[in-house]
């Protein structure tokens, strides 16, 4: 489980995040949702470690983040970025295998590299292996990057049962079969017992992979509970300022967002708590 | 089918482009071994590469049969010097290949960066006001003051030009250009502001400095380089996983477990201890430590379980080599080494840049 307590970030004067609470199960795939600049990366970025809150705390299985190592937070919780880059001429097998390290001393085993093997066919990815990262398209980044973050909690450590992965968009730049396979994999992890956080901009992918969504506004947790109570017309309006139909998805059974236009309040927001970036 | 056959087959991909580590190391082990033999062989005097060999094994009971002479010139004049070409070359390329890593730029060399300029003004304050202010330089103590300041000196200016670089927690590389330019300059000034207060003899040992020589090793500052560089060359190999860490990003380190803050006070530590030792005792050598890694990297990947010491090994191969040139080329005289490695480094530093402007288009 990974956990979020009361959690503030100020940074130069500006409300990032104001005392948000929540938690991912064991098992979970916990959807953050949330216009633009309204705290989704700053949460992630507390919860992996990167971002001390200004006020608040964060854990993970139960132990306050400060009192684990660097080392042993990466053995249990990894992180997949929107865009990662490698200046050296790297092969994108040599990438995934780099999310070993935590569990190496050093020299990887024929162990680690059958689990990179498996991490790149878990993202489609395998045809990728002897290419040089830097000459992948951005998409093909993606899924190699987030191979290397599955490669990194691919099996629980014994005396830390519960993993955590944080994945920030994960599906930004990937064709829509790509976008379903890359979920698909983090549902797959969280029935093995694996607590997931997904910052997701498309609300159907959320509504039909995700236990619970989180919606983020401003810097404040404004709703948090299953797709269907979540995902309502009113709140679209709202903290989307989107104007929307809800259906039911007519084979899942998880709701169905369509949205017809924007629907901007008029008047101008205050800068208070908008995130810089 | 099986994934780890499936990856298998990408590592027989990638190793018919690339040399085996093993193999790769060996053979530039055999070419240091090889300069090294060269560089006793050349000089004012010539010896045959055979007596050569013989001389050097003969404290192990083997070889034999080299004159007094021959013996002499090999273990007294051309040994030491070998040894610290082997120490300085070598840390030059390990320190070049680890501030490349650490920085996540193949331009970056250590002279650009403050450390080299830093040093030499260590080195300068030393030589220039270290009598003046009745340091005690004297026969024991000296080997050991110098280095030390031109160390002290280099890991102040790596340190101030990081500072001045650093946004928001992270070294920009662009920034760090310019501040190494600026850091570069001050240092620069102030040597020159010693120069010019320096007698004739201060003069003279200043210009050495400014050229780069192995002139005039003996085995105690060949001992006392190779004490400095003991450490940088033990540690920052055990570095290199970390190092391949950091090239995915600095956040992507921190999420791999990596405390980056520490490793990077670490590795500029341990660079700067190198540099500092380099240029106390043989001057401003530029480009070794921006050529050699890149070198390795060419032709073994960017792996730097084998770039680092790969790194060492060639530098050391190069910089041997490139004395016993600087030794011959003119002969009787002899050129200034720091003259060589810049004349054969900046070219290849403008193919790379070259190459990489091709990259960006």
């Amino acid at each position: 489980m990974i956990e979020a307590r009361n959690v503030t970030v100020r940074v130069a004067g500006a409300t990032l995040l104001h005392e948000v609470s929540l938690a991912a199960r064991a098992g979970e795939v916990l959807a953050l949702v949330g216009p633009n600049g309204s705290g989704k990366s700053t949460l992630l970025r507390v919860l992996a470690g990167e971002l001390s809150p200004s006020a608040g705390s964060v854990s993970l299985c139960g132990k306050p983040l400060g009192l684990l190592s660097r080392r042993d937070q990466a053995r249990t919780r990894a992180f997949a970025r929107q865009e990662s880059d490698v200046a050296f001429s790297f092969s994108a097998a040599d990438v995934v295998l780099l999310g070993r390290t935590p569990h190496t001393a050093g020299l990887e085993t024929a162990r680690d590299r059958a689990i990179a093997a498996l991490a790149l066919r878990a993202t489609r990815s395998v045809h990728l292996a002897p290419r040089l990262f830097p000459s992948l398209s951005g998409g093909e980044k993606q899924r190699v990057s987030l191979s290397r973050s599955l490669c990194q909690i691919w099996e629980a450590e014994p005396d830390a049962p519960v993993r955590a992965l944080l994945l920030d968009e994960p599906t930004a730049s990937l064709d829509p079969a790509h976008q379903h396979a890359a979920i698909g994999e983090a549902r797959r992890l969280a029935r093995q017992g694996c607590a997931v956080v997904a910052v997701l901009h498309d609300l159907n992918l959320a509504a039909q992979y995700a236990d619970r969504i989180a919606v983020l506004r401003r810097g404040a947790l404004r709703a948090l509970g299953p797709p269907r109570e979540v995902l309502t017309v009113e709140l679209l309006a709202s903290v989307f300022s989107l104007e929307a139909v809800v259906a039911l998805h007519p084979t899942l059974d998880v709701p169905l967002v369509v949205p017809l236009s924007a629907s901007f309040d008029p008047r101008p927001e205050s800068p208070l708590h908008d995130d810089p970036a | 089918m099986n994934g780890g056959v499936l990856l298998s087959q990408a590592d027989a991909a990638l190793r018919s482009r690339r040399l085996p580590r093993g193999t790769f190391l060996a053979l530039l082990g055999a070419a240091l071994a090889l300069a090294v033999v060269l560089g006793a062989a050349v000089g004012s005097m010539w010896l045959p590469p055979a007596r050569v060999v013989r001389a050097l094994v003969e404290p192990l009971g083997l070889g034999g049969g080299v004159t007094a002479a021959e013996h002499a010139v090999i273990w007294s004049i051309r040994l030491p010097r070998l040894l610290l070409g082997v120490a300085v070359g070598g840390g030059l390329g390990l320190a070049g290949a680890a501030m490349q890593g650490l920085f996540r730029n193949p331009l970056v060399d250590p002279g650009l960066l403050g450390v080299s300029s830093g040093a030499a003004l260590g080195a300068a304050l030393v030589i220039v006001l270290g009598a003046r202010l009745s340091l005690a330089v004297g026969p024991t103590a000296g080997p050991w003051v110098l280095p030390l300041a031109a160390f002290a000196m280099a890991f102040v200016s790596v340190m101030a030009v990081r500072a001045l670089a650093t946004v928001d927690g992270a070294a920009r590389i662009g920034g760090l250009l310019l501040s190494g330019i600026a850091v570069n300059g001050l240092a620069s000034a102030l040597t020159g502001l010693l120069t010019s207060t320096a007698n004739d003899a201060q003069l003279r040992t200043l210009v050495f400095w400014t050229l780069g020589s192995l002139d005039g090793a003996t085995w105690r500052t060949a001992g006392v380089a190779v004490a400095f560089l003991a450490a940088p060359v033990l540690l920052l190999p055990r570095l290199a996983r970390t190092l391949d860490v950091i090239l995915l990003g600095e956040a992507e380190a921190g999420d791999l477990g990596i405390d980056v803050e520490t490793v990077k006070r670490r590795i500029l530590l341990l660079v700067s201890l190198t540099v500092g030792a380099s240029v106390a005792f043989t001057g401003v050598l530029l480009f070794v430590g921006l050529a050699v890694p890149h070198l390795v990297r060419l032709a073994a990947g960017p792996d730097h379980r084998v770039v680092l010491p790969g790194a060492f090994l060639l530098g050391a191969a190069l910089l041997v080599g490139a004395d016993a040139a600087a030794r011959t080329v003119v002969a009787p005289a002899e050129l200034p080494l720091g003259l060589v490695t810049a004349s054969l480094g900046a070219p290849f530093f403008v193919f790379l840049l070259v190459r990489e402007k091709r990259s960006w288009s």
